[in-house]
């Protein structure tokens, strides 16, 4: 593996808003989920989310992408208010969510097809996506046939062919072992540098989600959960994953953000 | 599997059968159980090749093969109309909550009515002619394919709706793409009976009012108290499903090969 080789980008680029929360709430029946919760995120930013279980995480990605309502206020994005479907959002899940009944190239040129390009397009385009995220030879195998990794894999090219101005990852590698993992982290770094993407990517993992992100916002226990933190990572790019947590800076964010973590997920267990 | 394994199964399923049929033939010729009531094998067998074979010999005025043909149509048809209907009625329900509670007592009530007892109403709404067995074989199928198709209709992985959703599918996309798939494993291993019962409608239909068919030879042979015809009647059905279940299995092979596919290559 190659860390990527690109030049320095700023971590906070200056620019619009393109994911706007304000005052969000969510419910389920009586439950509440989400209160008052407010935060905007920056084009192009890479953004963790970390935070107990059962603190809403999930719920805000879902509501990005559409697939959720919130039950007050309104989430906005670059292309406006969203009350439905994001069409500017790609969504990688923690589950396994290919196509069983496609193969590998049905499976990742499914996107491009399904938003109208045409299909020898498509193709091409699918059997670049498949080079780059490391699978080549293996256009007509069927998900079953692959490893958790190389269904990662598919499952990474067929969200970012598209292209998607956002990205949204929920625990999307976390049922991987550590170094499939790295490897993938890493590949998604040098992918998003390239594509500069905005990233949600909800984690419970606290070192992935600083050696990843350009910023850090912790979740408190639900129900009700709030933001309880907004935490810049000002570590230099690109970075190596594996070797972040050697960066100088690195261990005072992390220790600022598990302290505050650590309260949290005690409070959840105090319930 | 290794060959002599399998050469193994094979060579104790010819003997079962050579057993069975052996037995068989020999309680007949020895009188342990009564001819006129159970046949015997080289007689049955005798008249079923007979029948396929002498180019003059004919049952109410028509070669086995005419016989054969209608059977084969009126399984055919019931079965092609009850597994239409079912998909499409199945798929819609499965998609609409609404409509689905609706309907849902009278499906169960319709299901549960042995629909056999049918066979004389459409007798008498359709005539003995081929349309009452059709319509027979269509109730049968209809059912069995219908919970299947909605049960796979309901039972797709939400992970894979929204994932499709979010990579752009509109509902008709997600129709084609996702859920047609996800619920052919269940219309398919609904098939295999469905065939069974496609025929069940056509021969009982047959047997209960009709000029022509199999399940007609079966019923004039039981009416002139002849085990023999009845007994090579059942031969030629035997004969019948094991071709059509053969074409059933090569049918689900190819509609369902993502599932066939070993796991082998994985690394």
């Amino acid at each position: 593996m190659t860390p990527p080789n690109e030049k320095s980008r700023p971590s906070q680029p200056p620019g619009r808003i393109e994911i706007s929360f304000d005052s969000i709430g969510l419910r389920f029946g009586s439950y509440a989920a989400l209160s008052s919760l407010s935060f905007d995120v920056l084009q192009g930013q890479f953004v963790a989310i970390v935070g107990p279980t059962g603190c809403g995480k999930s719920s805000v990605l879902n509501l990005v992408a559409g697939l959720l309502k919130p039950t007050e206020g309104s989430v906005r994005t670059s292309g406006g208010s969203l009350d439905s479907i994001n069409r500017d959002a790609a969504y990688m899940s923690q589950h396994d969510a290919l196509l069983p009944w496609k193969t590998v190239i049905e499976n990742v040129m499914l996107g491009p097809l399904l938003r109208g390009r045409p299909r020898n397009q498509a193709i091409k385009d699918a059997e670049m996506w498949i080079e780059r995220v490391g699978l080549p030879g293996l256009d007509k195998r069927y998900p079953s046939q692959l490893s958790g990794g190389q269904r990662k894999r598919v499952a990474m090219a067929q969200a970012l062919i598209n292209r998607l101005p956002i990205l949204l990852m929920d625990e999307s590698f976390s049922a991987l072992d550590a170094q499939t993992r790295a490897i993938m982290e890493n590949k998604l770094l040098e992918l998003w540098q390239e594509l500069k993407a905005t990233v949600l990517f909800v984690t419970h993992d606290l070192e992935e989600a600083i050696a990843m992100a350009d910023r850090v916002l912790l979740f408190t226990a639900g129900p009700g959960a709030r933001l309880k933190g907004d935490y810049p990572v000002r570590l230099p790019r690109p970075r190596n994953v594996e070797e972040a947590r050697f960066i100088p800076g690195f261990l005072e964010i992390y220790e600022v953000v598990w302290r505050n973590l650590k309260e949290e997920v005690l409070a959840t267990y105090a319930k | 599997m290794p060959s002599e394994k399998q050469a193994l199964i094979v060579s104790l399923q010819l003997g079962l059968l050579l057993g069975v049929v052996g037995l068989w033939e020999f309680a007949a010729r020895f009188d342990w159980i009564d001819p006129f009531f159970f046949s015997q094998p080289s007689v049955f067998g005798a008249r079923a090749v007979r029948w396929l074979t002498e180019p003059g010999f004919l049952l109410g005025g028509r070669s086995i093969y005419h016989h054969l043909f209608v059977t084969m149509e009126e399984m055919f048809f019931g079965f092609l109309f009850g597994v239409f209907g079912g998909v499409v009625v199945g798929f819609l329900l499965g998609r609409s909550h609404f409509w689905s509670a609706v309907l849902n007592p009278y499906i169960q009530v319709l299901n549960a009515l042995p629909r056999l007892v049918l066979a004389p109403i459409f007798v008498l709404l359709l005539g003995i002619d081929e349309r009452s067995k059709i319509a027979l074989g269509f109730s049968l199928v209809f059912f069995i394919v219908f919970f299947n198709a909605y049960r796979g209709v309901r039972d797709v992985d939400r992970n894979i709706v929204n994932n499709a959703r979010m990579l752009g599918a509109s509902e008709m996309q997600l129709a084609w793409h996702v859920l047609l798939p996800s619920a052919m494993t269940w219309i398919l291993s609904s098939l295999h009976t469905s065939v069974g019962f496609a025929l069940v409608g056509a021969v009982v239909g047959e047997y209960l009012a009709a000029a022509r068919g199999l399940g007609w030879i079966i019923s004039q042979a039981q009416g002139n108290f002849d085990a023999a015809g009845v007994y090579a009647g059942m031969l030629i059905l035997c004969v019948v499903v094991v071709v059509v279940e053969f074409g059933v299995t090569w049918m689900e092979r190819r509609l369902i090969r993502w599932k066939d596919v070993n796991v082998e290559f994985s690394v």
